[in-house]
């Protein structure tokens, strides 16, 4: 029998994933799909709870969250862009633009 | 039964995939782990009767925002980045850090693991009267109608952000 408290543990050890990749990569494409990762872990969250409680609400709210994933994405990457007409690089140590 | 092994097929191919984006060299490689995860999500939506759901996952998460990532990592140079140092310096606390996280996070679970078990669902189980995409348009047009109007301007917003940003200066603008 899959309890709510199965999908809860995988949603922490998702989240738990995506915080080490953004903790420890320098890469800054990588800490975008940590991001992502993250949204991932929150949403499972929302759905099992929806469905222990019979509501449709947590449905929603997750839809709500894939939007918010893909606006964060599409202004990311812009940003990547951006970055990297001005200083050929990924690397976030040496994006430091705005640091002084 | 089958729902049982159907979970840990997906929660295994989730969690390994996840822990193979954030380790591959390679940022393709990562993507495409990224894809794993992402379907093997979409099962566990399956697994909780959220079939709508799952179904936006897949063509908004893999179709769309995958594909962004993809396009992005086709128009900056991968072979530079891969040669370099991967990992932080602080990668050591931010294990630790990590580690404490998951460590309390499971233990209040664990503690409170019997409150997640309420008294058998008002409504039986099993599939309701209407499908899941119609009780989902339902309250998304109803209940959360006006939510429903600010997301599409968040990401009206944020569309004509991106292309501000990514969009090349015209000489009057210089």
């Amino acid at each position: 029998m899959v309890t709510t408290f199965h999908y809860l543990m995988l949603s922490a050890a998702l989240f738990t994933i995506g915080v080490i990749g953004v903790l420890t990569r320098r890469n800054i494409m990588v800490i975008l799909m940590s991001i992502e990762l993250m949204m991932n872990a929150v949403n499972i969250n929302l759905i099992a709870f929806g469905d222990r409680l019979q509501q449709v609400s947590g449905q929603v709210f997750a839809i709500f969250v894939i939007t918010v994933a893909a606006a964060e994405a599409a202004v990311g990457l812009g940003i990547v862009i951006a970055m990297f007409k001005n200083k050929e690089t990924m690397n976030i140590n040496e994006i430091d633009l705005m640091k002084w | 039964m089958l729902e049982l092994v159907l979970f840990y097929i997906f929660a295994a191919m989730a969690v390994v995939s996840a822990i193979l984006v954030i380790t591959s060299k390679n940022v393709v490689h990562s993507a495409a782990f990224l894809g794993g995860t992402l379907f093997a999500v979409a099962g566990i939506f399956l697994t909780l009767h959220a079939e709508f759901l799952a179904g936006v996952q897949v063509i908004v998460y893999v179709g769309g925002i995958l594909v962004l990532f993809v396009f992005v990592i086709m128009l900056i140079s991968v072979e530079r980045a891969e040669h370099e140092r991967q990992y932080h310096r602080q990668w050591m606390i931010a294990l630790i850090t990590s580690a404490i996280l998951i460590v309390e996070i499971a233990y209040g679970l664990y503690k409170g693991r019997d409150s997640f078990v309420l008294p058998p669902a008002v409504i039986p189980p099993a599939v309701p009267a209407a499908g899941n995409s119609e009780l989902v348009g339902t309250a998304l047009y109803t209940t959360y109608l006006l939510p429903f109007e600010i997301a599409s301007i968040l990401l009206l917003v944020a569309v004509v952000g991106a292309v501000v940003l990514a969009k090349k200066k015209t000489p009057a603008e210089e």
